[in-house]
């Protein structure tokens, strides 16, 4: 979660930043006092609040972190590198993170659509449709695990005809997986989006159309790089949930070793042995991996706002 | 999870603290913790209701007792982690040598109590679809193609551990004690197995709401559970020629008892169990009494089958769990990929 909360910061600033550009156009000739104020910014006290910043992130996110390698070193390399190269384990953390990644892709379309429906479009039911994207945030993950099992397993509702007719099966295969995470992952890309999506004024659209820009063309080029970050947010966020999720997963993936046997799992049946160095050296190299990954995001992004801000200027 | 309980308790003992005295010299009352494993939610209310009567009888002490349930491996690593259970009555003996192991409790717990600390039995057997549609009558039925096998996985179920063994003591049998032969046995059967569920409820719900599977291998009362509950139009219960004999065991954490001062009430609540009242109850719950009084009563309700012994065959749980379900033990063997 502590770079769910890190992305989610950084999103919100690149909003603030851009609404702030294009507030006050005028730029360079104001002078010096809107530089003045942006570095030491209008409120004071930033060191106790930066104190208190670092204290919390320290207790509540580093700290818990931090055992983890920690614990892991009671193996010392041989046998942590035994331990996280086994088979088995390749192939979880395949799993895991190919299917938060597919599912993830997959919330970045089809969110970005709902996102754009609900901004763009008035249609009975919106306020309906709008709260229903929450609640994938509120439901316990393991109530979702257990309905979408239901609905997708071989006597299900749309598990049968989708057996019968198309001899696809999604419960207790990996394929099941990749509908629970993109259950779970679904509002991190909406409400990412959303917010910029409305910020976005329909006179540029105009203005494109008018200098004679096609729909693609208006699309690619004035619409996509203004929300190419918050849809770059929403999919980092989505991807890092994901590959934490445990509850909603367990349920529908049938648990199989080698096929549908998800990393999170791993370290539950390490703990059941009681071998708590081998479970945290699992997940420190989960831990790893995601660090990774959404590094390489958040660069992503701020190579993108950085382009745009390049343009604009 | 542990660390929360952890909290919990912390706010506990500290109401405790600042209450307790004051209730105590109105009227003698103690509480106790109950940490056992998943199914004997439902026994253990109906004990603790009887004894907590009879203790009072006896002594004049109020208790409270409070019943934590879960996964028995996880219940353990709780009370691994600091919570404070004054008695733990767990699915297999390993999960209590694990305590044992950090010192909460001594090596030789086993003994403390008769029938090796075991109040009541149970054993595995097959739950199957009505009318058997596919003729399982034993093990070596189950590792016929195109049958599936409903089990949790050995690594996160502790009932698991149970149908894996007895699968193993089985064939380990036939072939008169060829261990390649029962390994090749076991891994066909969970070969034939479609979802490895992370705990026996969840093995339930595959096999009766999802739908999936041929047999259900379950604890003996979860069965008969399954059939009452469910419904006997739906299910049979089949017995297969030998099976293995579960004996789940009790035992006081020493550690938190002297704290506490509850030894004396933990004692009283442990050897309860195996008094004719208790063993009455467990029959009725459809776990295996020791009592022979009690057991002639059920004799009934439980087919007669060979039941065979961790101790016997597998050398003891320590032994078991170490050849069998630890990493890269028997049971990782079967997933590997075939070189």
């Amino acid at each position: 979660m502590d770079s769910v909360v890190a992305s989610s910061v950084k999103a919100g600033q690149t909003q603030v930043a851009r609404a702030g550009r294009r507030g006050c156009t005028p730029g360079p000739q104001a002078g010096r006092p809107v530089r003045r104020r942006l570095r030491f910014g209008v409120l004071p006290g930033f060191g106790l609040s930066m104190g208190y910043a670092v204290l919390y992130l320290g207790l509540l996110v580093l700290i818990p972190l931090a055992t983890l390698p920690i614990k892991s070193t009671e193996l010392g390399w041989i046998q942590f590198w035994d331990v996280v190269t086994a088979p088995g384990v390749l192939a979880s953390y395949r799993l895991t993170f190919g299917a938060s990644a597919l599912a993830a892709l997959v919330n970045l379309v089809f969110g970005f659509i709902v996102a754009w429906i609900l901004v763009r479009y008035r249609f009975p039911g919106k306020k309906v449709v709008d709260s229903l994207v929450d609640l994938p945030f509120a439901l316990p993950t393991a109530v979702a695990g257990i309905a979408l099992t239901a609905l997708y397993a071989g006597n299900g509702w749309l598990g049968a005809p989708l057996e019968r007719w198309f001899g696809i099966k999604v419960a207790f295969t990996p394929l099941g997986i990749v509908i629970a995470l993109i259950f779970i992952g679904l509002p991190f890309v909406v409400r990412t989006v959303q917010p910029v999506l409305e910020d976005i004024e329909r006179e540029l659209e105009e203005a494109a159309a008018s200098l004679g820009a096609g729909r693609l063309q208006t699309f690619l080029r004035v619409l996509l790089p203004t929300v190419l970050p918050a849809l770059l947010t929403g999919f980092a966020l989505a991807f890092a949930r994901s590959v934490g999720e445990y509850g909603s997963v367990v349920f529908i993936a049938g648990n199989m070793p080698m096929v549908s046997e998800i990393a999170p799992l791993l370290i539950i049946s390490k703990l059941e042995q009681f071998d708590y160095a081998g479970a945290a050296a699992i997940a420190t190299v989960m831990l790893m991996f995601s660090f990774a990954l959404l590094f390489i995001i958040n660069l992503l992004q701020w190579w993108q706002s950085r382009r745009g801000l390049g343009r604009a200027v | 999870m542990p660390q929360f309980s952890r909290v919990l308790v912390v706010a506990a003992v500290g109401a405790l603290l600042a209450f307790g005295p004051l209730k105590s010299a109105l009227s003698q009352s103690q509480t106790l913790l109950n940490v056992s494993y998943d199914p004997t939610r439902e026994l253990y209310r109906e004990i603790n209701q009887h004894f907590i009567k009879d203790y009072q009888d006896r002594t004049g002490v109020d208790l409270t007792i409070r019943q934590s349930h879960g996964g028995s491996g996880r219940q353990a690593r709780s009370v691994i982690d600091g919570l404070d259970a004054d008695v733990v009555t767990l699915a297999l003996a390993y999960d209590i040598d694990a305590i044992a192991d950090r010192g909460v409790l001594p090596k030789d717990w086993q003994g403390r109590l008769a029938k090796n600390s075991s109040p009541y039995t149970s054993t595995i057997v097959f739950l199957v679809r009505k009318g058997n549609p596919k003729n399982l009558a034993d093990w070596d039925d189950l590792i016929e193609e195109g049958v599936q096998v409903i089990t949790p996985n050995p690594k996160t179920s502790g009932g698991a551990r149970w149908n894996y063994l007895a699968a193993w003591a089985y064939e380990l049998r036939r072939s008169g004690g060829d261990a390649r032969k029962a390994a090749e046995f076991v891994g066909k059967l969970f070969r034939n197995v479609p979802v490895l569920d992370t705990g026996a409820r969840g093995s339930t719900t595959t096999f009766v709401e999802r739908g999936i599977g041929d047999v259900l291998l379950a604890w003996e009362n979860e069965a008969f559970l399954a059939l009452n509950e469910l419904g006997p139009d739906k299910f049979d219960i089949v017995v297969p020629s030998l099976s293995i004999l579960a004996e789940p065991p009790v035992t006081v954490v020493d550690r938190v008892v002297d704290r506490k001062g509850t030894r004396q009430a933990a004692q009283a609540y442990l050897e309860y169990l195996y008094t004719p009242e208790a063993q009455d109850i467990i029959g009725r719950h459809y776990y295996r009494p020791t009592n022979a009084e009690a057991a002639a009563k059920y004799a009934e309700q439980f087919p007669a089958l060979e039941l065979i012994t961790v101790d016997e065959v597998f050398g003891g749980w320590r032994k078991a769990q170490q050849e069998h379900f630890a990493d890269g033990g028997n049971f990782d063997q079967i997933y590997q990929p075939q070189r």
